[in-house]
Order: C-alpha cells, then sequence, then structure tokens
C-alpha cells in the first residue's frame, strides 16, 4: 500500500510539473503566490503613494507573473508593518515598503525586539529631501524671517508633524537646537493631514516632503524656506540649503524596498532584478524628477553598509533629541 | 455656467455605450463586494488597476465611480440582511433595518435604504457642483478644537441609543472607547494598552473586528439559542406589487429621516476626519429626535433605515470634496484614485480643480450617473436577496459565519484578528444575556481614535488651556451644543425624578 | 441569571482595574502646558467602568434590573449543547484554518454543521461544503487578490495548481 501510494504521488507530482509552463523550469525562480506588498504607512501619504506608484509601474509592462497585493500597515510608526513581515510565514513572497522609520522605530521599541539586519536588501529607488514650509498668508518669505518670528513668540509658534521621533520632528528638533527656537510641536497621524492643516492656517509651519506639499506650493498657499537636503533642489532653485547656512546637516527620507527575514536569495535575486527593471523605467525617472527624489541607487551589499550607518545616525540623532 | 456645461459632458460622456456597460458592471461588483462583511469599495479598487490599462483613463474614473456607489448602496444590505454593518457606516442601519426584516419586512427596509441612499447622493452632488470651491474653505478651516467638538456632538446622538440600563450602556460605551485607545498612542509615539503582553495588541483593535465578533458571532449565537436553532423565515416572496407597495411606503415613513440624513451628512462629510460614521450616527439621532414617534426607533422605523443610509452615502460624496478641492485623500478608496491621478499625469492639490476641470467635473458627472445606475441595479437585486434570507436558517447560519470569519480576515489578513473575533463573539453572547447594549461600544470603537487625538492636538494647541474649545469661533457653538444635548437628558431624569407625576416617558 | 448577572459585574470590574494598571503605565494625569498625557484617556475612562460596574452591582442589590430579578438559569441544557456544539464548532473551525487552510476549515465547518447540527441530506451538505470554498477562492484570490492562509506546507500543491489557474 505505502509504495503504491509513494508511486501515486510521485506521479502527481512528475505530472504537475510536466504540465507547469517551461519559462519557469527555465528560469530559476519565480513567485508562486500573490506577493505581500506591505507598506510602512498609512494611506496617502509619502510612501503610500510611491508604492501604488510602483505597483502601477509593474502592473503596466506586466513584470510579474503574480501581482504585488499593497497592505498599509502604518500602526505604531511602521512596528505594525516590521513584526508582520519579521514574522511573515512565506518569506519569499513578503516584501516591504519601507521609510526612515525603517531604522528610527526598531531603536526607540527595543521591546519588539527587531533586528533590520536580518531583513533582505531588495532595492534603493530613491531618497525624499525634506522642506520647510509655511503659509504664504504668514508672509514669512526667507528663513531668517522666521526665526525672528519664532523666537519672538517665545513657544507660542505651533508646527505639526506626524510624531515624536518621526523624520519630520528630528529635522525639527535639530533646526530648534541649531536656532534656539522654542516650537509648539503637534503631533498628527500622518504628512496628509499635516499638509492640510497647514493650509487651513490651523498650525504655521511644517516639514513636509516636497511630494506632499507640491500641489500647494504651486497653487501659491505654501512658501518654501529652507531644504535639508546636500544641494538646492531642482525643482526649487531659489531656496537655500541648512548647508549654506553653515550647518553640516542633511536628512533624507529613504524609500527603500526590502524583502522579509529568511527570503531565499533566488527570490532575493529575482526581486532585487524586479526592481531594478521598475528603477530604470520611464516612469519611475520621471517620477523621481517630478517630485524632487535623489536617485542613490544601490546594490544588496551596499545597502547593508547603509543600514549600518543609517542605523548609527539615527542614534545619535534620537539621543540628542532625548527620545 | 461653464460649469453646467462641463457637468453635461461629464455626463454624456459616462452614457456612452462603453462606459455604461463599465458602470453596471463596476455597480454590481461594488453592490456584491459593499454586501460582504468586511469587505468594502478599497478591496472594489483593487480590480480598478488593471482596468485602468485596458482603458483611457476617463472609463477608469467612471469605473470608480460606480464601484464606490455601489458599495455605498451595499453597505445596507448585509445590515438588513445579516444583521452585520459591513462597515462603520451602516451600523446605525441595524438599528431600524434589522428590526424590520425580523418582522419580515426586510423588503421594505431594503427598498428604504435604496431610495434614501439615492437621494442622499444626489442632493450631496448637487451641493457639489453648486458650492464645491466655498465648501473648500469651510473643510479647511475645521482644525482638532473643531473636529472634537463634533465628535463630542455624536457623542450626544449616544444618549438615546442605549437600552434602558443606563450603567450598562455607559459602561459600553468607555469599554468601545478604552478598545479603541489599543495599540499605539499618536500623540506621544509610545505603545499602549498591550494587553498581556500579547504583541498582537500592538496593531490595535479595528472597527470591523469588534463589529464582526458582536454581529456576526456573537448575534447569531443569541439568535440561535433563543429560537431553538430553529428561525422562521417570515420574509415572503418579493413581487412586483409588493415592491411597488414599499416603495410608496418608504417614501411616506421615511422622507423626513431622508431629507435630515441627505443634508446634514453632506455638511460633515466634507469635514477633514469626521467622515460618514458620525454623519450617519448624528442623522440618526437628528431624525429620532425630532419624529412625533420616537419610540418606534429601534423597533424598525422606516425613517430610522432612511436617515443614516441618506447620510452615509451624502458623506460619502462629501468626502470626496478634499480630494478633488485640496488633493487631500479623505478615504482609502480616495487615497487608491489619488496614487492613480499620479499616474495619469494629474498633480493632486489645490490646482486640480482649477486646472483640470474635464477630469473633476468628468467625475462629478459620472457620479450622478453611477448614482441611477446604481440605484435601479440594487432595486432589481432585492428579490435576490431576500430569497437569501429565505434559505433554511441552518443553511443561513453556517453561511453567515463562514462569510463573519472569511470577511474578517480579508480586512486585517491577521490570524490574531480572527481569534480577537471569536473572543468577542462569545464575549458579547453573554453580555447579551445580561441586556448590555453592544452598538454603543462598536460605534465608540470608530469614534474613539478620532475624539482622543483631537483632543489632546487641541490642548497642545493651547498649552493645556480647555477654553480652546469655547473660544473659537466655529467650536464654541457646536460645543455648547452637544453639552446641552449631553446633559438633557440627566436634567430630565432629575425633573422626572423630582415631579413624579404620572406621564411615562417613551 | 440572578448569580450570573452579578458575577459578569464582577469579571468586568476586574478587567476594568487590569484596564486603569495597563493604561497608568503611560502618564494619567494633566500635564500642565501640554494637556492630557497618553494613559489619561484609557485610564479615567476604565475608572468610568469600574463606577459602572459599582452601579449594576447596586442595581443587583436592589433588584430593579431585568436579569437581577429573573430566577430563570443563564443557559438550560439545551442552551448549554447549542452553544457548545455551534460555539465549539466555530473555535475548531478557526483553528483549523492554520492547518488545512482557510478554504478547508470552511469546507469541514459547512460540512459538520450542515450535515450533523442541520440534519440536511448528505448530497446538499457535500456539495456546499465543497461549492462554498471553490467559490470562495475565486472571489477571494482571484477578483479581490486577497490572500488567504494556506495552512501548513502539505497544502501547497493543491495551492499552487489553483494559483496557476487564475493568474
Amino acid at each position: 500500500m505505502t509504495v503504491s501510494k509513494r508511486v501515486l504521488l510521485q506521479l502527481g507530482c512528475a505530472a504537475i510539473v510536466a504540465l507547469a509552463p517551461l519559462p519557469s523550469v527555465a528560469q530559476e525562480w519565480e513567485p508562486r503566490r500573490p506577493i505581500d506588498f506591505t507598506i510602512m504607512a498609512g494611506p496617502g501619504g509619502g510612501a503610500d503613494q510611491i508604492a501604488r506608484f510602483i505597483q502601477s509601474v509593474a502592473e503596466e509592462y506586466d513584470m510579474t507573473n503574480r501581482p504585488l497585493v499593497p497592505s498599509n500597515r502604518g500602526g505604531g510608526s511602521g512596528a505594525e508593518a516590521l513584526i508582520h513581515v519579521a514574522n511573515a510565514s512565506d518569506p519569499d513572497h513578503t516584501i516591504l515598503v519601507t521609510l526612515n522609520s525603517f531604522f528610527t522605530t526598531p531603536l526607540r521599541q527595543s521591546e519588539l525586539g527587531i533586528d533590520i539586519q536580518t531583513f533582505t536588501p531588495v532595492a534603493m529607488m530613491g531618497v525624499d529631501p525634506f522642506v520647510l514650509w509655511v503659509h504664504t498668508e504668514s508672509g514669512i518669505t526667507t528663513f531668517d524671517q522666521f526665526v525672528e518670528q519664532v523666537q519672538s513668540m517665545g513657544g507660542e509658534f505651533v508646527m505639526g508633524g506626524t510624531g515624536a521621533g518621526q523624520e519630520d520632528s528630528i529635522v525639527i528638533a535639530f533646526m530648534s537646537a541649531a536656532y534656539d527656537l522654542d516650537i509648539n510641536y503637534i503631533p498628527y497621524d500622518g504628512g496628509g493631514a499635516v499638509a492640510r492643516d497647514l493650509a487651513g492656517q490651523q498650525i504655521m509651519a511644517t516639514v513636509n516632503n516636497p511630494a506632499e506639499a507640491k500641489g500647494f506650493y504651486e497653487a501659491g498657499d505654501f512658501v518654501p524656506l529652507l531644504a535639508f537636503s546636500d544641494e538646492r533642489l531642482p525643482a526649487y532653485p531659489d531656496v537655500p540649503t541648512i548647508r549654506e547656512l553653515g550647518h553640516d546637516f542633511s536628512y533624507y527620507n529613504q524609500r527603500a524596498v526590502v524583502g522579509a527575514p529568511g527570503m531565499s536569495d533566488e527570490a532575493a535575486a529575482y526581486y532585487q532584478d524586479l526592481f531594478g527593471r521598475i528603477y530604470e523605467s520611464e516612469e519611475w525617472q520621471a517620477y523621481l524628477e517630478s517630485e524632487s527624489l535623489a536617485p542613490l541607487w544601490m546594490d544588496a551589499d551596499e545597502q547593508r553598509a547603509y543600514w549600518a550607518t543609517q542605523v548609527e545616525n539615527h542614534r545619535e540623532l534620537l539621543e540628542a533629541l532625548g527620545e | 455656467m461653464e460649469i453646467l456645461s462641463l457637468l453635461g459632458d461629464g455626463m454624456l460622456l459616462a452614457v456612452q455605450p462603453q462606459n455604461l456597460l463599465l458602470i453596471v458592471i463596476g455597480v454590481t461588483v461594488g453592490l456584491f463586494i459593499g454586501a460582504m462583511p468586511g469587505l468594502g469599495s478599497v478591496n472594489g479598487v483593487a480590480i480598478l488597476l488593471p482596468i485602468t490599462f485596458l482603458v483611457p483613463p476617463s472609463g477608469a474614473i467612471i469605473f470608480l465611480a460606480a464601484i464606490y456607489y455601489g458599495a455605498m448602496y451595499g453597505g445596507a444590505i448585509s445590515s438588513v440582511t445579516l444583521g452585520i454593518p459591513g462597515a462603520s457606516t451602516a451600523v446605525a442601519t441595524t438599528f431600524d433595518g434589522r428590526p424590520l426584516a425580523r418582522q419580515g419586512r426586510a423588503s421594505l427596509a431594503l427598498v428604504t435604504a435604496a431610495l434614501a441612499s439615492f437621494v442622499g447622493g444626489t442632493v450631496a452632488n448637487v451641493f457639489f457642483t453648486a458650492f464645491a470651491p466655498l465648501l473648500a474653505d469651510v473643510a479647511l478651516s475645521f482644525g482638532p478644537p473643531e473636529i472634537f467638538a463634533l465628535m463630542l456632538l455624536a457623542f450626544a446622538t449616544f444618549v438615546g441609543l442605549g437600552g434602558d440600563d443606563i450603567p450598562k450602556t455607559i459602561f459600553s460605551i468607555c469599554f468601545g472607547l478604552v478598545l479603541g485607545a489599543i495599540g499605539f498612542d499618536q500623540i506621544s509615539g509610545a505603545p499602549r494598552l498591550v494587553l498581556f503582553d500579547i504583541t498582537g495588541f500592538l496593531q490595535g483593535i479595528g472597527f470591523l473586528v469588534l463589529a464582526i465578533g458582536v454581529y456576526g458571532i456573537g448575534e447569531m449565537l443569541w439568535t440561535i439559542e433563543q429560537s431553538r436553532g430553529d428561525v422562521e423565515s417570515t420574509n415572503p416572496k418579493m413581487t412586483m406589487r409588493g415592491m411597488a407597495a414599499d416603495t410608496a411606503e418608504a417614501t411616506r415613513r421615511g422622507w423626513k429621516g431622508t431629507a435630515i440624513g441627505s443634508v446634514l451628512g453632506f455638511f460633515v462629510g466634507i469635514l477633514p476626519a469626521a467622515g460618514a460614521t458620525p454623519a450617519s450616527l448624528m442623522s440618526y439621532g437628528v431624525a429620532k429626535m425630532v419624529s412625533r414617534v420616537p419610540h418606534e426607533f429601534g423597533r424598525g422605523n422606516p425613517d430610522g433605515v432612511a436617515a443614516p443610509e441618506a447620510a452615509n452615502n451624502s458623506a460619502s460624496t462629501g468626502s470626496m470634496l478634499p480630494m478633488l478641492t485640496l488633493g487631500i485623500p479623505g478615504s482609502p478608496t480616495t487615497a487608491i484614485l489619488l496614487g492613480g491621478m499620479v499616474i495619469w499625469g494629474l498633480v493632486p492639490g489645490p490646482l486640480l480643480f482649477v486646472q483640470e476641470t474635464e477630469f473633476v467635473w468628468g467625475l462629478i458627472g459620472s457620479f450622478y450617473i453611477s448614482n441611477v445606475a446604481a440605484v435601479l441595479i440594487n432595486l432589481a437585486f432585492i428579490p435576490v436577496f431576500i430569497w437569501m434570507l429565505r434559505m433554511p436558517f441552518t443553511i443561513l447560519a453556517p453561511m453567515i459565519f463562514v462569510l463573519s470569519i472569511a470577511g474578517g480576515f480579508a480586512a486585517t489578513r491577521d490570524m490574531f484578528d480572527i481569534w480577537l473575533i471569536v473572543i468577542f463573539g462569545l464575549g458579547a453572547f453573554v453580555l447579551r444575556r445580561f441586556d448590555y447594549p453592544l452598538a454603543p461600544a462598536v460605534l465608540a470603537i470608530v469614534l474613539g481614535p478620532i475624539a482622543e487625538p483631537t483632543l489632546r492636538q487641541s490642548l497642545l494647541l493651547s498649552s493645556g488651556d480647555p477654553s480652546i474649545f469655547f473660544t473659537r469661533p466655529v467650536a464654541a457653538p457646536i460645543t455648547i451644543i452637544a453639552l446641552i444635548l449631553l446633559f438633557l437628558p440627566a436634567v430630565k431624569l432629575l425633573r422626572r425624578g423630582r415631579g413624579k407625576s404620572g406621564a411615562e416617558p417613551s | 441569571m440572578r448569580n450570573g448577572e452579578i458575577i459578569t459585574a464582577g469579571v468586568l470590574a476586574l478587567f476594568s482595574i487590569y484596564l486603569m494598571w495597563e493604561s497608568a503605565e503611560l502618564p494619567i494625569g494633566y500635564i500642565p502646558g501640554r494637556g492630557p498625557g497618553g494613559g489619561f484617556w484609557p485610564f479615567w475612562l476604565s475608572a468610568i467602568m469600574l463606577a459602572c460596574c459599582g452601579l449594576i452591582a447596586f442595581n443587583w442589590w436592589r433588584r430593579t434590573s431585568p436579569p437581577s430579578r429573573s430566577e430563570e438559569p443563564f443557559l438550560d441544557s439545551y442552551g448549554w449543547r447549542m452553544v457548545a456544539l455551534v460555539g465549539g464548532g466555530v473555535v475548531v473551525f478557526v483553528a483549523l484554518i492554520n492547518i488545512i487552510s482557510m478554504y478547508g476549515a470552511i469546507a469541514v465547518f459547512l460540512f459538520y454543521y450542515l450535515r450533523f447540527l442541520g440534519r440536511h441530506s448528505w448530497g446538499l451538505s457535500i456539495s456546499l461544503a465543497v461549492a462554498t470554498p471553490l467559490v470562495f477562492f475565486f472571489f477571494f484570490e482571484g477578483a479581490m487578490q486577497i490572500t488567504m492562509p494556506s495552512g501548513m506546507s502539505f497544502t501547497d500543491p493543491v495551492f499552487d495548481l489553483l494559483y496557476e489557474i487564475i493568474y
């Protein structure tokens, strides 16, 4: 009995292999399931926009034989997404769109037990700079005026952001320390809500990615004052950088894709190739330019090294913040 | 007049044969997705993406509008037939929709819901067409203190919702609010209420987990136990004549609720962060307040179905306003639409409304057409839903359990949440047996996560001074009305206690 | 019912105290100049829950609430049996999901309920138990692109085949 059962099983397996389309035999690895495309942020923010964009480029050129299925897990500054991906039951079909909370959240919440070096590097799609914005009706047009205004208000100047220890709060903390500013910081649940409340003048200034504020800037509602990039942003040539003001500081949000811990080498190679092709696509290159992202392509080893330096940087930044 | 011609162009585009076909498919798909507990228009939009590469962008927008409307109509169907609100916006629909279904009047409830939804959607579209840019400014003037005041107003309508046992009602409200606080504290970013140190609680507890647990498992167990496992299906077969009679009755007994829901829903819906759930709840409360027969509410009054249904459709249409005039997504569905717009080369933002007029009015034009298509298709499918209700209960019951678990997983994609659904279900069964009202908890879990951060953001804005709620021109009147409504029942109770005079209250 | 009412109130009171204790890990007071701390909202709401449990107990003592007057048992023998069979069935259903996949668990649960609780014919029970998961599979995975749990690895060949069909 056992023998015949095993024979039957082998026959069945052989039949399935024989029936499978030829290319999948020729190529080393291809996804067999829909790919869990987890996003470390809620719907509508910068990371979400990018993930949806990537998904549609892949869809348009039919780059994957199984769909990328986006799911937003923004809870707890991305802790929700990290836990989900770290415990993925099928690491070969689980990838994550990250931002800098990939570094800060495990640092701030060591009890989660997340070691980001266990994740699998896939692709660095670009880095997103930060810009300081005020509303046009505030009358402020230069950073000097901004500093003057904040100092004259003695702690009553209200800025909005996405929360303590988040990317924008790190930038604001640095700026406050460098210029001795006393800012009343209100946390919101996402970059979209922050931009909305600046448009409604509920808050007086924000530090947002250009992609989140671009629409309001073009409508003449927002004024950019200062960029936190290494060089002036091509889309905002008149906006000075904090480096020009004599501070050795720049800060970017990473837009990277990583694989779940324990992903097989074959699967990692597949995704690295896939996102490499998406990165090269005309659409993505145009997106980088129009949304002021800086390209920063890296291979897998460089990414790991980058993670290590970023974790160290953020450890220092957070310590300076008193987190 | 330019607006009208653009709108006319949008409508003409929508009624072209190919686009009309997209609308019919979209509405039908949306209707069934919306009727599944756990699924909503977000899931419907997932189907949209591949289609955007097959048809021109205008077709894709039309298809999206159709799915969106279909799903809005579908929400009421599971509330009435299964007793499970598929979305938080449909919780208030169960209050009177479910009793009607139990009395064998499911068709009346469904017809009322469909007609009210249609009127709500249409009224919202008209407001939208006439006042969109103006209303965008209104929406922006609502900061955290105003939103919190609005939440307070929504809570005030809770008071009339509970059963007779006041301590148990308050317990239920607070329980829902505390459940909503589980996860991370948004203001400080610190983990909070990680019960028994189980990391699963870090993700918080979603509305659907509690709602499916309470209604899909708890309420079902209670029904099986009460009815000794054999529920008589009293809903008669649908006939054309019955439908006509229901339509007449729905119009006669539901117009007031529809009117209230359509107007109130729209104005609450356009406000950032508020959305369709408080809109439907407040409309229900107001409809009950102004009704001449408030005691009929909760026992199957068509006004009680019409008000929340008109409101949630109206509010969902209204929530498109911040997206189109400001480029800020008000819901996951609109976020996906925004993502799509980036791919089509449109820049979300305040200029969208000014520069991309063809896109904007095309979308609004297809809203009008989709709304008409949705009500017709919905009415046509009502006999099918009634037929499902006529299935033997021993087939319907396991199907509801299966739908609850599978739908719950589809919504959260997490086995931990499925176990929570089971635990909430068994707990709800016990509490139900001891007369604890659970609807307040289910609504509180939605409103709590809006109310708490806005309260704390407001107090941060004012450096801890609570007078901020009484000094801002928009927040002050809302706060005062809310406080009056909150304390009115207490005053009434005192007066009644002192007077001890005869008349039994409703 | 009368005993059940006070026991339920007692359990809920204990739960409220536990929630208060958990909330107190974050500041529960009013921080001057910054408003309430992170534990403020859940802590005081839990405190109100506790107070409500006290009132429920008071009403129980006064015998004013219907359950505290009722002499019928919480569940009779039929009720207990029904809850155990149906509620237990749902628990087993969920437990099976991680072993034999969502679809396998649906098939087993439907068959159990229809055949043994509903006493429907073998033919109807089997056909519904097979057809429903198949319809669900094509609906969720094919149309909605939602991946359901596929259980332990021995189900893989079946799923690989099914995914080959839908993509």
